[in-house]
């Protein structure tokens, strides 16, 4: 049976892992591959590095820490933040990442979520969305960190990308980073519901419990995780442990 | 030396880092002479079949593989790089594969998404040393939405994806297929590989 999977999130600013409250207010908090191995070996069932500055700031591309992160780990790796276009993906893919995850560049183009599939496969692209209610309450797409909303509507340009060629979607509530008070149950279930592609859900894990109930509420595949790992609030295996005693399906290596 | 083949599909740096961990002494080439020389074969590969096939007619390397896997050089087959091992893919088009292994490639049949991405299990249908350092029902990465025929007399592992059984290690003789991705596998990935290992050497 496909196991449920359990994502770290590594959020990197200047070379620095660091998590922020709604994406403001960053604070640095540590070495991205130490966490990423440390993460491995409780269990992590894939890592994700988003360079959150890169695509607002001058571009400063973390091949270097793509690079030892893919020397050292024996688990996926994605990789986000500032892709524009099918030279970045390809670079990006050469320093060693598995997948490429794409936000404001596919909302600019859609064409490059075609182009990348078509190049690379589409087992590496990875959609990232960064859906929010308007006024409203109706699910629109954000870019910039959250900053702009693009009026395109959330479930309509997640099966866009679904028919573009994007293998898996990586779904965060803006309304529900940084809150820690759970996954946004409502709006993962609606673009999990409408697509046929693997969806991570993310934004405003607060606790073990919360990674049940969103497994528990939709059929998510994945569980996108930051500070709840990175302050040590919880481990992965203790997760783990907790989703299997609610009859979710994941890998345990420590059984 | 173990020659890891550059035919441009993808992430070939990872298979390389799996094989120094493993203590397999492993280059990436696309020479000839480094093919016919190697102890050992990796086709490693993402992307898509008939992409795969036709670059490795571009870079001239059917001949000098199907010499080496004529000559019972062990040939291990990496995702894309086992689906190609068969007769014939139907991804995209119709494209012939490199025939080592009896049937075709399809696409996925199941009410499940696709592609079939994650950590799933392995089931044993055949001994072979090759599952020598893993159990059953140990977790494996898989990531594709294509698929090999199911014959049992070259079926050594397969995995469960809703009502479909996927092949996930095939094996005649010397040519080994992995349908998911040992470098991407963990421990688990890791011990196929040294079993591999031990393949090589004997």
């Amino acid at each position: 049976m496909l196991r449920k999977r359990i994502i770290p999130c590594l959020d990197i600013k200047n070379g620095k892992v660091v998590k922020g409250i709604n994406f403001l207010g960053l604070t640095d908090i540590g070495e991205p591959v130490e966490y990423a191995k440390i993460y491995e070996e409780q269990c992590a069932d894939e890592i994700v590095f988003l360079d959150i500055t890169a695509s607002y700031e001058e571009r400063a591309i973390i091949k270097d820490i793509i690079e030892k992160g893919a020397d050292m780990l024996r688990i996926p790796l994605t990789v986000g933040g500032g892709i524009r276009n099918i030279e970045d993906f390809r670079e990006i893919l050469k320093s060693g990442a598995d997948k490429v995850s794409i936000n404001s560049a596919a909302v600019k183009n859609p064409k490059l979520i075609k182009e990348a599939s078509k190049e690379f496969g589409v087992q590496c692209v990875v959609v990232a969305i960064d859906g929010k209610r308007d006024e409203k309450g109706d699910f629109k797409v954000y870019i910039k960190g959250g900053r702009e909303n693009t009026g395109l509507d959330l479930i309509e340009w997640a099966k866009k990308c679904e028919e573009l060629g994007a293998g898996e979607i990586l779904l965060t509530s803006m309304d529900a980073d940084g809150t820690k008070k759970g996954y946004d149950i409502e709006m993962t279930k609606a673009v999990v519901d409408n697509v046929n592609i693997p969806v991570i859900a993310s934004g405003g894990c607060g606790s073990i419990q919360d990674i049940v109930e969103v497994f528990k509420e939709t059929n998510c595949d994945a569980a996108l995780v930051a500070s709840l790992f990175h302050y040590k609030e919880a481990t992965i295996d203790e997760v783990k442990k907790e989703l299997e005693n609610n009859n979710i399906s994941v890998r345990r290596i420590n059984k | 030396m173990v020659v890891i083949v550059d035919y441009n599909v993808g992430n070939v740096k990872s298979v390389l880092n799996a094989c120094k961990r493993v203590g397999i002494k492993a280059s990436i080439s696309r020479d000839i002479n480094d093919i016919k020389c190697a102890k050992g074969i990796i086709l490693p590969g993402v992307g898509s079949f008939p992409v795969a096939m036709e670059n490795l007619k571009k870079y001239n390397l059917v001949q000098v593989l199907d010499e080496r896997k004529e000559n019972g050089t062990p040939i291990l087959g990496i995702c894309l790089g086992m689906q190609i091992l068969f007769e014939k893919g139907f991804e995209i088009k119709e494209t012939e594969g490199l025939k080592y292994l009896k049937g075709n490639v399809n696409l996925i049949k199941v009410t499940e998404k696709l592609p079939h991405m994650g950590w799933n299990q392995l089931f044993f249908n055949k001994k072979d040393k090759i599952l020598k350092y893993i159990s059953e029902q140990d977790d494996v990465y898989f990531v594709h939405s294509y698929m090999a025929d199911f014959y049992s007399d070259e079926l050594i592992a397969y995995t469960q994806y809703g009502n479909v059984k996927i092949p996930a290690i095939v094996r005649k003789d010397n040519v080994i297929g992995c349908q998911f991705h040992p470098e991407k596998s963990g421990e688990v990935g890791e011990k196929i590989l040294k079993a591999w290992k031990e393949v090589i050497e004997c």
